[in-house]
């Protein structure tokens, strides 16, 4: 397959202006900014049936659309490169990479929305992407493609990055902005949605870097060619993370729709060491598991996972083997969500904490039976009932976790340790 | 007005109602912590979680507007689901410390726990996160962070209220905590409301923590007497005893809030300088007299000066701080038992007192300052008074309430007023004046009488009897009528009710109102 996404892997020195000039780069721009209207863009991309790569699936035309037209405030976007879910990591391959890419999807995105300013929100460590990100903005702004009246075409564009503290909540989009103006990431109650109330009480745009990236192919090709990439509701070339037992990790652009059992055995090389395959978390920690069974018959498309019982999300595919202790696996999930929960809600600041106690409890050997039974109610009660969706985000994999492998579970209560472990490795942990 | 279904009943709701305010308004109760009618919304909580038809998932109420045809539902099995998870979830990291916690009696913790939750803890003890305890944050608020259910209603306060923002929420998830910035302790003269609007026992007060047990006290809706302001309060007290004011919504007057100078004034009004009796000079000393004596001795005297120097030998001074009824019933005294037109106010601030600011605070510190305006009782009548004095035509003056001695100092009252023959002072305190006096009558302080206050808007609020005044100490109107008894002989009312309606009566700025009118936010003066 065309390599859309990852053209740096064939073309050298792609993050450097000339090169990605050279190789048909900003002549999307050129033709959103003179032969397209701006509600021509919103309609090739809606009509591209693009959805948006930050894990909610929403498409991402649709979204444009809900901007005012007739705004008297100004429009903003905001590029949200906070990614930060455990077993993602596309982002930042983007950034050092094919980072004019981004700009450039940035700015037709601002012209099909009509915003003049855009900040893109770049996660606490990724110092060295930022630096990446800024020399090539700079170039951009050297050569006219950001800045006053770019090419002539009289829009203008100013683009500001802005690195935030290090917190897993800011990449939510609400946060996101709330970080952005100077304050806590506490995810805001919706409605107003950001379209009508986003950044600085502004309509606002949030696109993840990954949904940018693909907009100047859409403006080139069209939405013809990017339908007929994949299915056709959840089109388009895709960046997997596949991280874990598998013998070669890492990023892989495939076609929307490829089979998960592909992807494993085949681009990933198959299991480490030979094991077995013991489960699969297909979109980052925060979906519910597909046990062996069920990963080997699922397409990677938002709507196929989606069918299955889980969530395509960020695309961070997780791969468990056989050895792999499933209670300490979810433990290490509720861990990660106990630290990020930003503590606004009743029930994730308080659900996650217990969760994560309760599965110490578990892992250690120390759980008693009807542990198993307020693990999953806790996991049920804060689902669904907060103002953002970190609470379900520990919740999912929870209510999929104790059910699938509910005899390692009762295992742990019954041996009272760890049946992965030795008796002498329990005793060190 | 939209109108939707609430639990099965119809109820028809502004559209700029949240669901907990269109269900108040249907008698049901929507449970809420972190929702605060005077501030924003932040939906935090999650206890005002309601099943909505058609939607998708659970609502919270507090950011759910009304709307036409809206079926809500708050007893559903998915929604006492929620509200009982959220208790369960708000108890995890909760000390349970009920027994030793001020707020017990007045928690919504406790409240909400028995109306919404009553499961046992499934949550071992040991475990529970811990966190800062009894820290003195300054300005008389004390806060344990362990007993907090982060429902930022006193950050909220500080950010939009008084927009000073001296509380903030620090670390993240379940070890979130309230605080103060590092060594910048709260210096603020409104503190006290955060301990008001915290549900729960975290914030309290450090002048009440550990005085009463919150079950014991009575309520009483009045009036702070603190500035012209006139913040309706409730005065919360025990058996005789007054051991805090609490702010109470008035929307024309102070919203929810109270300032603390106001909040912390109630001290001075039960001080051990309280008078019990009627004293009476004799031998450059006070004594003890009944009653009838004092009366009888008073207008015996009055008698005395107006046979021999005439009706305007004698005058009288209120102070700003009298209700509407005393002013009233005094000037009608004057007028019409002794038949002079010598009455004048006093109205003084005492030196340093705080400034006018932007939210509450007056600089006048008398509560009914515009009522006496009203009521035609001249402002600058003292000047008058001494130089009828200093002529010699002013020989005997009746002083209500009025302090002259402190508000003018001792060397100008006596330059002032020096040469009066007699003076009778009406007080709840033995303060200076009395000392200076020949007669004194214990009256009520105003926590202890029915009647009213007239703000410096104009807006007539109602005060209400806590309990009786101390000893043998009388309301103002009731020693007032009394002396006009002794006077003339004629019956004059001494109950609040019916000394207001005769001033309704009388007087164009208090006409079309009454006492029990006045309802619970009062009424503005008709002109």
């Amino acid at each position: 397959m065309e390599r859309i996404l990852t053209r740096w892997l064939d073309i050298p020195d792609l993050r450097k202006l000339d090169v990605y000039a050279g190789n048909g780069g900003y002549k999307a721009l050129r033709k959103a900014l003179f032969e397209m209207k701006p509600e021509e863009i919103i309609n090739e991309v809606k009509n591209s049936n693009l959805r948006g790569r930050g894990g909610a699936a929403f498409p991402t035309g649709v979204k444009w659309s809900f901007i005012p037209k007739d705004s008297k405030k100004p429009v903003y976007l905001c590029c949200n490169a906070d990614e930060s879910e455990p077993g993602t990591f596309a982002n930042r391959y983007e950034i050092e990479f094919d980072p004019h890419c981004i700009i450039e999807g940035i700015a037709i995105a601002c012209r099909a929305v009509g915003a003049h300013t855009a900040y893109t929100y770049l996660r606490g460590e990724f110092t060295v992407q930022k630096r990446i990100l800024d020399a090539a903005i700079a170039e951009a702004y050297a050569n006219n493609y950001l800045g006053k009246n770019i090419l002539g075409s009289g829009f203008d564009l100013e683009v500001f990055t802005h690195r935030g503290a290090g917190a897993y909540i800011c990449g939510e989009e609400t946060g996101l902005l709330e970080s952005l103006e100077g304050k806590r990431a506490y995810p805001r109650n919706r409605p107003p949605f950001p379209a009508i109330q986003g950044a600085f009480g502004c309509p606002t745009v949030v696109n993840n870097i990954e949904t940018l990236s693909n907009v100047p192919h859409i403006i080139n090709r069209g939405a013809d060619w990017y339908k007929s990439i994949g299915p056709e509701k959840s089109p388009g070339p895709k960046l997997f993370c596949l991280s874990g037992h598998v013998n070669k990790p890492g990023l892989y652009e495939l076609p929307m729709g490829f089979p998960l059992k592909d992807l494993i055995y085949d681009v990933g090389g198959g299991i480490l060491d030979g094991k077995a395959l013991k489960g699969v978390i297909p979109g980052g920690s925060s979906f519910p598991i597909f046990t062996a069974e069920e990963a080997v018959k699922v397409n990677m498309d938002f709507d196929s996972v989606r069918a299955a019982g889980s969530l395509m999300g960020t695309a961070g595919v997780m791969v468990m083997h056989e050895d792999t202790c499933m209670v300490d696996a979810l433990k290490t999930i509720a861990h990660f969500y106990h630290h990020e929960s930003c503590g606004q809600c009743t029930p994730c600041r308080e659900g996650c904490g217990w969760i994560e106690k309760l599965l110490i409890e578990l892992e250690a050997g120390r759980g008693k039976m009807e542990d198993l039974k307020t693990l999953v109610d806790a996991a049920t009660n804060m689902e669904g009932n907060t103002i953002c969706v970190l609470a379900d985000s520990l919740s999912m994999p929870v209510k999929s976790f104790v059910p699938k492998y509910r005899d390692e579970f009762e295992a742990h209560i019954k041996l009272g340790r760890c049946p992965f472990k030795t008796s002498s490795a329990q005793q060190a942990a | 007005m939209p109108k939707l279904t609430i639990d099965g009943k119809e109820v028809e709701a502004g559209a700029d109602l949240n669901l907990i305010q269109a269900a108040e308004l249907a008698g049901i109760e929507i449970p809420h912590y972190c929702y605060h009618p005077g501030l924003t919304i932040v939906g935090n909580c999650r206890m005002c979680l309601v099943e909505i038809e058609k939607a998708p998932k659970l609502q919270i109420a507090c950011n759910t507007r009304v709307a036409e045809g809206m079926v809500v539902h708050t007893k559903s099995d998915k929604a006492k689901t929620a509200q009982k998870a959220v208790l369960e979830f708000l108890l995890i990291n909760h000390p349970i410390d009920c027994p030793v916690c001020d707020q017990a009696g007045e928690c919504k913790l406790q409240d909400y726990y028995m109306d919404y939750d009553q499961q046992p803890s499934r949550f071992p003890l040991p475990e529970k996160n811990h966190k800062g305890k009894a820290i003195d944050i300054g300005s008389g608020v004390m806060l344990d962070q362990e007993r907090c259910i982060l429902c930022a209603r006193c950050t909220r306060f500080f950010d939009e209220v008084t927009k000073t923002s001296e509380l903030a929420i620090f670390e993240r998830g379940d070890h979130n905590r309230i605080d103060i910035n590092p060594g910048q302790p709260v210096n603020n003269k409104y503190a006290g409301n955060v301990v008001d609007i915290c549900p729960v026992g975290a914030l309290t007060e450090k002048e009440f923590r550990f005085r009463m047990r919150v079950w014991y006290l009575h309520r009483t809706a009045s009036v702070c007497g603190g500035c012209e302001r006139g913040c309706a309060i409730d005065i919360h007290h025990h058996r005789g005893r007054i051991y805090r004011f609490k702010p109470r919504f008035n929307p024309g007057v102070n919203s929810y809030w109270m300032c603390d100078e106001g909040r912390h004034s109630f001290p001075a009004l039960q001080n051990e300088t309280r008078l019990t009796s009627p004293l009476v000079q004799s031998k450059d000393q006070l004594v003890s007299e009944p009653w009838g004596e004092g009366i009888r001795r008073a207008a015996s005297i009055i008698a005395d000066y107006k046979r021999t120097y005439g009706a305007n030998s004698i005058a009288a001074v209120i102070d700003a701080t009298s209700t509407n009824e005393e002013a009233f019933a005094l000037k009608q005294l004057m007028k019409t038992a002794i038949g002079s037109d010598r009455i004048a106010t006093l109205s003084w601030s005492p030196p340093g007192a705080s400034g006018d600011d932007d939210l509450l605070i007056r600089a006048n510190k008398n509560p009914n300052a515009r009522g006496l305006a009203a009521l035609a009782i001249p402002a600058d009548g003292l000047d008058g008074l001494a130089a009828a004095v200093a002529s010699g035509e002013l020989k005997m003056l009746i002083a209500m309430r009025a302090d002259l001695v402190r508000a003018f100092g001792e060397e100008e009252f006596v330059r002032r007023f020096g040469a009066l023959d007699y003076m009778l002072v009406l007080s709840a305190d033995a303060n200076e004046t009395c000392q200076m006096a020949n007669q004194v009558w214990p009256i009520a302080a105003y926590p202890e009488i029915d009647g009213s206050f007239t703000n410096f808007k104009g807006r007539v609020q109602r005060i209400n009897a806590a309990f009786p005044p101390p000893g043998a100490a009388l309301a103002g109107i009731e020693a007032i009528a009394r002396l006009g008894h002794a006077l003339d002989g004629v019956d004059r009312p001494s109950s609040a009710n019916a000394v207001f309606a005769s001033m309704a009566a009388a007087e164009p700025a208090f006409k079309g109102l009454s006492l029990a009118a006045l309802g619970e936010h009062g009424a503005d003066l008709a002109s």
